[in-house]
């Protein structure tokens, strides 16, 4: 992340417009869809501003090596892969040690979730592939992965959503986008289980004064509640059909 | 290398156990919820290093060294000198490190570190150009770990922000052709603020603040802060299969910035550096 705040006005306008016309607070348009991979036995597609990331889940299912399984619950596995033609410059096809940490923030981000008690001597493999890259990834991976997991029948506690605020221009914002992350000053990624409030994720990567920080954690929380919605929407839309609304959660 | 975190065979026994003395406010080793363990800093102890640091964090044990030498900088910071920090568990550092490739944990324990030196602007990398866009120096900072005993995230940021302080580094010139060449002379690295991280892990409702390997074994989740000398916050990882409240986030963050003072006073006694 670039230290310089550069030209201050030419991220964020005097009107606090930012570059891509949108507020600081605000969220790029997400749109989540369930159950578009035949083989999978769930997956969903997420497009979260220009990301587009494609979410699968196979299993329970056998383990293999066999002495990686558990006899009281199941193996979560991850894998989140950036394709070579999701950013500007090619992207070596093989995992980076970028690509290791992520999947292993992804894995311990939804693993609270997910009841794997239930499937003892099991595994779930998560597959994370970003086809396109906009910054966020690993949010928007999150959500959608959440879902996918949802849609391959696996029992949850809650669904996992996931969203980021950052410190741009010297305001704190949401929702930071892949040039916002370059020449902006923080970024905060988080994810919650919503319906407890349970942070199940959090990276940092810049400065934050007190502040800052409580107000950019706070933002981030909203926007995944926002993203939550979008979720749950997705999913009653793919096995309910379109019209139906979400339920009320009583808090 | 897992060496991490090994779940020991009595683990539901001394959870057990754990969770009865936390209720009382104690840790299986005596110390408070918030106290840190003894740590101990030895500056300079590799003489061919640039810079070094032993670090002991009760029984969590390792050494960082600094080289420096000339590079091309990345094509897209080209006005930017290059500054690396790696870590490695040795497989000498605990009867389940194995030597091979680094696991996720160890690339992951690699890259915080490296984030708290980076994002908090210890090194202005700015003022380690020599011919911008061709020839910076480029700071190694590699950690070898010597004796696994919980904690590494804080033991590595320690020996790695010690390891920097203490860095004299030889100068380059520029010769009659534009070409760069080494001199006698030894400077200082351009320092601007002294990075500390501080460490807590969730053991059922409590937070623990530096959490030995014992403690990390029954550890839900864990949350990783590095606050600068002005109170910012600048880096921060949670980790482990396990969630946090977002009380307790907040309360982590307002501790590592209070626990992070004492630290960094340790630090700069044993860097001799004011």
């Amino acid at each position: 992340m670039g230290k310089q705040g550069g030209d201050s006005t030419r991220l964020i306008n005097e009107q606090g417009i930012r570059l891509d016309g949108r507020k600081i607070d605000e969220l790029r348009p997400i749109k989540i869809e369930v159950g578009i991979l035949k083989n999978a036995d769930g997956s969903a597609f997420i497009q979260f501003g220009k990301n587009k990331i494609m979410a699968a889940v196979y299993g329970p299912k056998e383990v293999h090596p066999k002495h990686s399984a558990l006899p009281d619950r199941s193996v979560l596995r991850c894998r989140y892969h950036m394709s070579p033609f999701s950013t500007e410059e090619r992207k070596n096809p093989a995992p980076s040690r970028r690509e290791i940490e992520i999947s292993k923030v992804i894995r311990e981000a939804l693993e609270p979730a997910l009841m794997l008690e239930d499937y003892p001597r099991t595994a779930i493999d998560v597959f994370v592939e970003v086809l396109q890259s906009d910054g966020g990834s690993r949010c928007a991976g999150i959500s959608a992965a959440s879902v996918a997991l949802a849609d391959a029948g696996i029992n949850m506690r809650d669904l996992v959503s996931a969203c980021a605020a950052g410190k741009v221009a010297g305001q704190v914002v949401l929702d930071v986008d892949d040039t916002e992350d370059k020449e902006g000053q923080a970024d905060l990624p988080i994810a919650i289980m919503p319906s407890t409030n349970q942070v199940t994720l959090l990276q940092l990567d810049g400065q934050l004064n007190d502040e800052e920080f409580s107000r950019a954690f706070d933002w981030a929380l909203s926007g995944c509640r926002k993203v939550y919605d979008l979720q749950r929407e997705a999913l009653i839309g793919r096995y309910f059909g379109k019209n139906e609304k979400p339920m009320e959660i009583e808090q | 290398m897992s060496a991490v975190k090994k779940v020991f065979v009595v683990e539901q026994l001394r959870r057990a156990q754990m969770n009865e003395l936390l209720s009382r406010g104690v840790r299986v080793d005596g110390r408070g919820l918030s106290d840190r363990r003894e740590l101990t800093i030895q500056t300079n102890v590799i003489e061919k290093a640039e810079g070094s640091a032993r670090v002991k964090l009760g029984n969590t044990e390792l050494i960082a060294g600094v080289k420096v030498n000339l590079g091309t900088p990345f094509p897209d910071t080209p006005d930017k000198g290059l500054l690396v920090v790696s870590a490695e568990v040795l497989p000498l550092a605990s009867p389940y490190a194995e030597p091979g490739p680094p696991d996720e944990s160890t690339i992951e324990l690699a890259r915080v570190a490296d984030r708290g030196i980076r994002e908090s602007g210890m090194i202005d990398v700015s003022k380690l150009v020599l011919v911008e866009g061709k020839h910076v120096y480029a700071v190694f900072v590699d950690v070898s770990i010597l004796n696994v005993d919980g904690n590494l995230f804080d033991a590595t940021s320690y020996a790695v922000v010690t390891s920097l302080l203490t860095a004299k580094i030889p100068k380059y010139i520029l010769d009659e052709k534009g070409q760069p060449v080494k001199t006698e002379e030894m400077v200082p690295l351009p320092i601007q603020t002294i990075p500390v991280s501080i460490t807590q892990a969730r053991v059922g409702e409590h937070m623990l603040v530096d959490p030995a390997a014992e403690e990390e074994a029954l550890m839900d989740a864990r949350i990783t802060f590095v606050s600068d000398d002005r109170g910012n916050i600048c880096a921060g990882q949670k980790g482990m299969p396990g969630s946090l409240t977002i009380e307790q986030v907040l309360q982590a963050a307002r501790t590592a910035r209070l626990k992070g003072e004492e630290t960094r006073a340790l630090i700069k006694q044993a860097a001799s550096y004011v």
